[in-house]
């Protein structure tokens, strides 16, 4: 009996049963649809982590005051004394620093934005030109405040789109006055929209000069944030050897800051996302396996209920690679189709949660590819139990059997 | 064709032994016609059994057309089963969710005939049983006549040697059962050799000898004096005629 006459059998049987196997390629199907959508939410995550970091800026280099204590976290967490660096940091770092193209302080924090009667709670971020350049920004409208207006700590603001439109829809904003607590500003342009950034919308956010912000409104000379940009990805390592050593030496000791890159940043984020892939898979597995025990399940009821065919398939001249492969078939076919059914589930279902949700999803070969094999391991698995037991049976008590 | 000697079978049940055969010798001729009667729990169904490959003897040994069979792997025996054995059986064993041609094919699946080739087959061989019109239905849509006789069809078109049949009239009327009859004779006159169990005397009578087991034992052998001989239509003539032209022809080569 060849493999062909195989599938065609096992496929009557399937296929005379259409209940039962629906149900038990049900499970497959929830399965290997759970797997997909769970894995493509996972990367979708991590797509997006990326992006968004990416979106920082090119070659970038952030300086933040105080020493992480592992390196594990480069990102956050933070100890000791946050008031550190000031804007002769920044001047320092853009002397002394040859592979540093571009260097922009910040200090960034939520504030209440008054325009007319209107008000809205917006991020500030208050630096200097440079910035637009280290984070590739761009303005709409109107100007950035220039290097003068620093200088002078000019009562100057620029808007994100998202404030245009949310204190005053269907107005130019330019040139009119905003209220950050007493201080008035006058608008000089407005941002381009840039979107969604974390938990923040980068488009809700209203840029004033660094010294219009530590002089007039916060009280401090110190900077939260500077972001340094090298000439290429080449020199970022020894952009990072120079504004150490130019920050150790104005600062006294290397404890004092911290200068993290973007690829460490990436790669922190990209192994917490990816722990959360392998964790949401993970738990998708388990109901694969579920799956897959169904279909031992379904296919020793099936022998049982088979037994005297099996008899009588043997007195004609099956043997027992006949049986075992009829019933191997069997249950591989309905864990293929299962598999099959649940990958166009899991791609739909993934589409689906990321229009609902608004999450991102991604969906590679791989994510679909692995859990289908997988779906196509467990039927082969599972399906070796009952389909051995059908090909030992003796065809004497096979055949009485009632 | 068929050569027995001291054959015995027992059954272990836990640590009790039951023995169903107790020595039996037996030979049988190429082109016989042998009825087996005997009460229930004489042995004669095991006796079958072991006739046809599906069970072996605990002792004694089994000559099946000089080959020894006592000693075969399980192989070997389905082997032995699809090419020399064809069964026919009280309930027909018909597999009820394929059509008359799928079950009839059946044996020619397992010896590796291609589908282009066998199913021609399958059809001739139950026009050859009467039943050229029922093809496509279903077990449960013929009558036990027509199922025991697509069940025959499937024995036979193998081309076997020898067919086995264990109570093939016990589950049908007595019409139907004379028809069935008719065509184990026709069968048998075409020259396989042919061994029946039965309960029924009358049908014991369509044979040409007859063995008596009890209690694991063959107690009597005897030729049957006055045999009845089945009325042959046609179609019968036509089976003979088919199965004799197949044997010879180049069918025997799948």
């Amino acid at each position: 009996m060849n493999l062909l006459e195989c599938i065609s059998v096992a496929l009557i049987s399937v296929r005379s049963n259409k209940m039962r196997s629906g149900l038990t390629m049900l499970g497959v199907i929830i399965g290997v649809a759970a797997v997909v959508i769970m894995v493509a939410i996972g990367e979708g995550a991590n797509l997006q982590v990326s992006s968004q970091i990416q979106r920082l800026g090119s070659n970038l280099l952030v300086i933040t005051p105080g020493r992480t204590r592992e390196p594990g976290a480069r990102t956050m967490g933070a100890f000791g004394s946050m008031d550190v660096l000031t804007l002769e940091d920044v001047e320092a770092i853009r002397d002394e620093c040859p592979s540093v193209l571009a260097v922009a302080p910040e200090i960034s924090r939520g504030v209440t934005l008054r325009y007319g009667t209107g008000s809205m709670q917006t991020q500030l971020i208050a630096t200097t030109p440079e910035y637009l350049s280290v984070r590739a920004f761009n303005v709409a409208e109107g100007t950035f405040f220039t290097n003068e207006d620093v200088r002078s700590a000019a009562k100057v603001a620029v808007v994100g789109q998202g404030i245009a439109d949310g204190l005053s829809p269907g107005e130019n904003l330019i040139g009119k006055e905003i209220k950050i607590g007493e201080t008035r500003l006058s608008v000089i342009g407005v941002m381009e929209t840039k979107g969604q950034s974390g938990m923040m919308n980068i488009d809700d956010t209203v840029y004033i000069p660094i010294t219009t912000a530590q002089k007039r409104i916060l009280g401090t000379k110190y900077v939260r944030t500077i972001y340094a940009q090298a000439r290429n990805a080449k020199s970022m390592s020894s952009a990072n050897d120079e504004i150490v050593s130019v920050l150790t030496t104005r600062l006294g000791k290397a404890e004092a800051f911290s200068v993290s890159n973007q690829a460490d940043v990436l790669e922190a984020a990209q192994d917490v996302t990816r722990v959360f892939t392998i964790l949401l898979a993970g738990i998708a597995g388990v109901s694969l396996l579920v799956g897959g025990i169904g279909v031992m399940n379904i296919m020793l009821v099936s022998v049982t209920e088979r037994t005297r065919e099996i008899g009588l398939r043997k007195s004609v001249g099956a043997r027992i690679t006949d049986i075992l492969l009829q019933f191997l078939i069997e249950s591989i076919v309905l864990s293929v189709v299962g598999g099959a059914i649940g990958i166009i589930v899991g791609i739909a279902g993934s589409k689906l949660a990321a229009r609902v949700t608004g999450w991102p999803s991604a969906i590679s070969a791989v994510s679909v590819l692995i859990p289908f094999a997988f779906a196509v391991a467990v039927g082969l698995f599972f399906g070796i139990y009952p389909a051995s037991r059908a090909a030992r049976l003796n065809p004497v008590e096979a055949l009485r059997y009632e | 064709m068929i050569e027995v000697n001291e054959l015995t079978k027992i059954y272990k049940i836990g640590d009790i032994e039951i023995p169903a055969l107790r020595g039996v010798s037996l030979y049988v001729d190429k082109g016989e016609f042998v009825a087996v009667m005997g009460p229930s729990g004489s042995g004669k169904t095991t006796f079958m059994n072991i006739l046809g490959c599906l069970d072996q003897p605990t002792e004694g040994s089994y000559l099946l057309d000089s080959i020894q069979v006592s000693e075969m792997s399980d192989k070997e025996l389905a082997r032995i089963r699809n090419q020399l054995i064809g069964f026919v059986f009280q309930t027909f064993n018909l597999l009820p969710k394929m059509s008359a041609i799928a079950n009839v094919e059946l044996p020619l699946i397992y010896r590796g005939v291609p589908k282009r080739v066998r199913r021609p087959l399958a059809v001739s061989m139950l026009e050859l049983v009467g039943l050229g019109d029922r093809l496509l239905h279903k077990p449960l849509e013929l009558s036990g006549g027509q199922q025991q006789r697509v069940a025959i069809a499937r024995s036979v078109i193998t081309h076997p040697k020898i067919i086995l049949a264990d109570e093939p009239t016990g589950n049908l009327d007595t019409k139907s059962g004379r028809e069935i009859m008719a065509i184990f004779q026709a069968l048998n006159d075409s020259g396989i050799t042919v061994i029946i169990v039965t309960h029924n005397a009358d049908i014991a009578q369509y044979a040409k000898r007859i063995v008596r087991f009890l209690d694991g034992r063959i107690v009597a052998d005897e030729t049957v004096s006055v045999r009845t001989i089945a009325d042959r239509n046609e179609s019968l003539n036509n089976l003979i005629a088919g199965l004799q032209d197949e044997v010879s022809g180049e069918v025997k080569a799948g």
